[in-house]
């Protein structure tokens, strides 16, 4: 890979006057040996699952395997459909096609990671309603995958994109920030808008804990992931308007990085603090194992 | 992938899959070490499901991974599961030992997020393999030439090497080699590698 940060990923998009996602491309069939037909090919079928992912959450009555979860991205689908909505139709429905999504990933659905299944709704979310909205083709949204995994190798190879390793900002954090520069992209936005887009939607979700109760990637992984998809088009519209994050996006990574590894153990996806250890976090657990005592004993399979 | 956590799914399921290709065989029973954040929420993000799909060589999108620990009991596999404390490992991390009659391989993997991996121990020597490239781990005796001899091998095949590491447990004694390359190693070469005398054995592990 000719680039390892965000500032490199610009200047090489700026220096052969194209999108990030063509240097994204260029990169991946250097890397694999594979064309350029296959690669984008490979990413289409991945943007086949994502799409129905979406569709399965918002036309199935989706339970999660917990019974605890299921159903919200059918209710705020069809709130956002009878029109009258506070953020607007796109929005709502970003946030509709993100919980669904999410839906399906706790009900052990099939799935893309982007960059993880805890966080595999956000960049759903905003593409799906961005295809309508800017009335954008599938192979333009395939190309926007291209920029949010651009995003996503510099965060994963400068940070991390693991709950246990960094919390949620690791997770939520890094799928806002990739489908944020895509939204940029995607609207006609320059590279250096994109990664002003992703700085400014990750530095919102610093500190974010990963706290799932009773373990599950449920409770509060989904409604984050809804949320997650309007921060990345809050992002995106504020960078395209041309706010700049005064701390470089690079540098937002890095912060990231340093606040994972200061936090304790209990907020990185153990299941032992914050909303997990709620009176009704852990009455959830109970029901479910039978336990609560945070542990979860270790079985014979 | 089928989840739902990529890192305590699909990483966990990769690992299982790595382990299997290490041990070469198919194994009878697995002891199953969990560590820090696997430890802690292995049940509820389905970490134990995962890794036995690895183990029995099913894809990280293959439906029947909610269904593994049944399939691994109704084939007449043991599974046991232990949760364990290590401050000094990643918060995601699976110590597996396989077991069949006499034979036995363990390892020591790490789930890093989004499904990718590194694999940090086979066999009590310290790696350091991510198992996204096609990669050759051979066990051989420390001896002059071997390494020499399995590098042309693959030269002759013309297998470019992007990764290579050499360890031994002390000099003449055993030994691993642990070769990640940009494709993947045809029978013939594997066949030629196994072939050596100093070599005990060739494991070799595709990305899945």
């Amino acid at each position: 890979m000719r680039f390892r940060n965000l500032a490199e990923l610009v200047q090489l998009a700026e220096q052969e006057g194209k999108p990030m996602y063509e240097i994204m491309i260029e990169e991946h069939v250097q890397e694999t040996g594979m064309s350029r037909e296959a690669v984008v090919e490979q990413m289409a079928a991945s943007f086949d699952v994502m799409t129905q992912s979406v569709q399965r959450g918002l036309t199935e009555d989706i339970r999660s395997f917990s019974g605890l979860t299921g159903g919200d991205a059918k209710r705020v689908y069809e709130y956002a459909r009878k029109g009258r909505t506070l953020l607007g139709k796109q929005a709502t429905e970003a946030v509709a096609m993100a919980l669904s999504t999410s839906e399906v990933n706790a009900a052990m659905g099939l799935v893309v990671a982007t960059p993880t299944a805890g966080s595999c709704g956000i960049l759903p979310g905003v593409l799906t309603s961005l295809r309508e909205s800017l009335g954008l083709s599938k192979d333009q949204l395939v190309y926007g995958m291209f920029t949010a995994a651009a995003v996503g190798y510099v965060v994963a190879n400068n940070a991390s994109i693991s709950g246990a390793g960094g919390g949620c900002q690791a997770e939520v954090g890094s799928a806002t920030a990739m489908a944020a520069a895509a939204a940029v992209e995607l609207a006609g936005g320059t590279p250096e808008q994109a990664i002003q887009a992703a700085g400014l939607a990750l530095k919102n979700v610093l500190g974010l804990v990963c706290d799932p109760v009773a373990g599950l990637v449920e409770v509060p992984c989904i409604i984050r992931n809804g949320f997650g998809s309007v921060l990345a088009l809050a992002g995106a519209d504020m960078a395209l308007a041309g706010v700049r994050s005064v701390i470089p996006p690079d540098e937002v990574i890095l912060a990231m990085y340093n606040i994972g590894k200061t936090m304790p153990v209990e907020l990185r996806e153990t299941a032992l603090g914050g909303l997990a250890d709620t009176p009704t976090g852990r009455a959830i657990e109970k029901r479910i194992y039978g336990t609560q005592d945070g542990s979860q004993e270790a079985g014979e399979a | 992938m089928i989840g739902p956590s990529s890192s305590h799914t699909a990483g966990a399921a990769r690992i299982g899959r790595v382990a299997r290709s290490l041990f070469g065989a198919p194994w009878e029973s697995a002891e199953i070490i969990l560590y820090g954040s696997f430890a802690k929420t292995y049940r509820g993000h389905g970490t134990d499901v995962a890794l036995v799909a690895g183990l029995l060589e099913f894809a990280t999108h293959d439906p029947r991974i909610p269904k593994s620990l049944l399939i691994a009991k109704e084939k007449g596999l043991h599974v046991a599961f232990r949760t364990a404390e290590n401050p000094d490992y990643h918060p995601n991390t699976v110590r597996i030992r396989l077991t069949a009659g006499a034979h036995s391989s363990e390892l020591l993997g790490v789930s890093i997020g989004g499904g990718a991996v590194e694999i940090l121990e086979i066999d009590g020597f310290k790696v350091k393999m991510t198992a996204s490239y096609p990669t050759l781990v051979i066990p051989h005796t420390d001896r002059y030439g071997v390494v020499a001899a399995v590098t042309a091998i693959l030269s002759n095949h013309h297998l470019n090497i992007s990764v290579m590491e050499v360890s031994r447990r002390g000099r003449g004694s055993d030994a691993l080699m642990v070769i990640s390359t940009d494709e993947e190693a045809p029978d013939e070469a594997v066949g030629a590698i196994m072939a050596l005398e100093a070599v005990k054995t060739v494991a070799s592990i595709n990305p899945s």
